[in-house]
């Protein structure tokens, strides 16, 4: 059976962790799409997708990328929501991928919110 | 939900709702029987016999932010309308088991879409949790564990931007000749 060739992967972990070493460990950013049946269907995963491809044109290794479960505001899906360390977290709603890419090099990356998607602030809750 | 590959994905998040630590995808395009079989099966919390019963129910959810439910029903309609089925097995403290079977050539079979995104989703937006996918097509069968890509990166994390790249390019080459069904 075929099956995924790992010996690349080494070898990043070590570059990875070598360069680890160098730095502060932990997390600086946390940016959460949701995925309920509500987010998938209205376009979540295209939206995942932009994400993960904007962090792989960076070079920050302090940027979480997560996905969790419907909030109950299926009407404003897709949601993301991003956690700079030490902020009240941001909640954007009708997320596209284009204004997940506008929000993660504005506000994950420089720091700015970007007020026109902001759908609420402050802490997580899901169900 | 248009791709039987965005179903995929909304089963799983049902699995990781449920408290899953693995979850089992297994895809598999049967040309000879003109049969596309999708299996998920979770280690979660699993279900009691009431809840199972009503679990295809889209008026009925186990939620409380609001009162309807429409993951499996959706796919349950979108197996049956291409001429296949549904079924589900689940008891509590031993997980479920979700099969849906589609006529592969049945008009109204949603396209397979992107399984690849799907995956890239569920592993690095999921890191806590182990997958395996398995694929089984005419042309062999291909196997990914999340578990042993963990193993490998010994702590280092799956949103790293170079291993976001080895992801995407792997899975996308893993999942190239599934284009088109």
């Amino acid at each position: 059976m075929a099956k995924l060739k790992l010996d690349d992967l080494k070898k990043i972990k070590d570059r990875v962790r070598q360069e680890n070493a160098l730095r502060e460990g932990g997390a600086k950013a946390k940016v959460t799409v949701h995925m309920g049946t509500c987010g998938i269907a209205s376009g979540a995963r295209v939206v995942m997708e932009a994400l993960m491809d904007e962090v792989s044109l960076t070079d920050r290794r302090d940027i979480l990328v997560t996905t969790s479960g419907c909030i109950g505001l299926c009407s404003q899906e897709p949601i993301v929501t991003v956690e700079l360390f030490d902020q009240e977290p941001i909640r954007y709603s009708f997320v596209d991928k284009n204004k997940m890419r506008q929000i993660f090099r504005r506000h994950v990356l420089e720091g700015e919110v970007q007020e026109e998607f902001v759908l609420a602030r402050g802490t997580e809750h899901q169900d | 939900m248009e791709e039987i590959s965005l179903h995929i994905l909304d089963v799983a998040e049902n699995a990781l709702g449920a408290g899953a630590r693995r979850i089992g995808i297994r895809l598999e395009i049967d040309e000879k029987n003109d049969r596309l079989r999708l299996e998920l099966t979770d280690d979660g919390r699993g279900m009691t016999p009431e809840v199972l019963r009503q679990a295809a129910d889209p008026f009925f959810t186990t939620r409380t932010t609001r009162r309807i439910g429409l993951g499996l029903p959706l796919l349950k309609q979108a197996a049956e309308q291409s001429g296949g089925s549904f079924s589900l097995e689940s008891s509590p403290g031993r997980g479920t088991a979700v099969k849906a079977e589609f006529g592969l050539s049945h008009w109204d079979r949603p396209p397979l879409g992107d399984m690849a995104s799907t995956l890239l989703t569920l592993i690095v937006g999921r890191p806590e949790v182990d997958f395996v996918y398995r694929q089984v097509t005419g042309a062999g069968e291909f196997e990914l564990d999340s578990g042993e890509i963990k193993q490998v990166l010994e702590g280092v994390s799956l949103s790293d931007p170079e291993v976001v790249l080895f992801l995407e390019k792997n899975v996308r080459e893993a999942t190239a000749g599934l284009a088109g069904v």
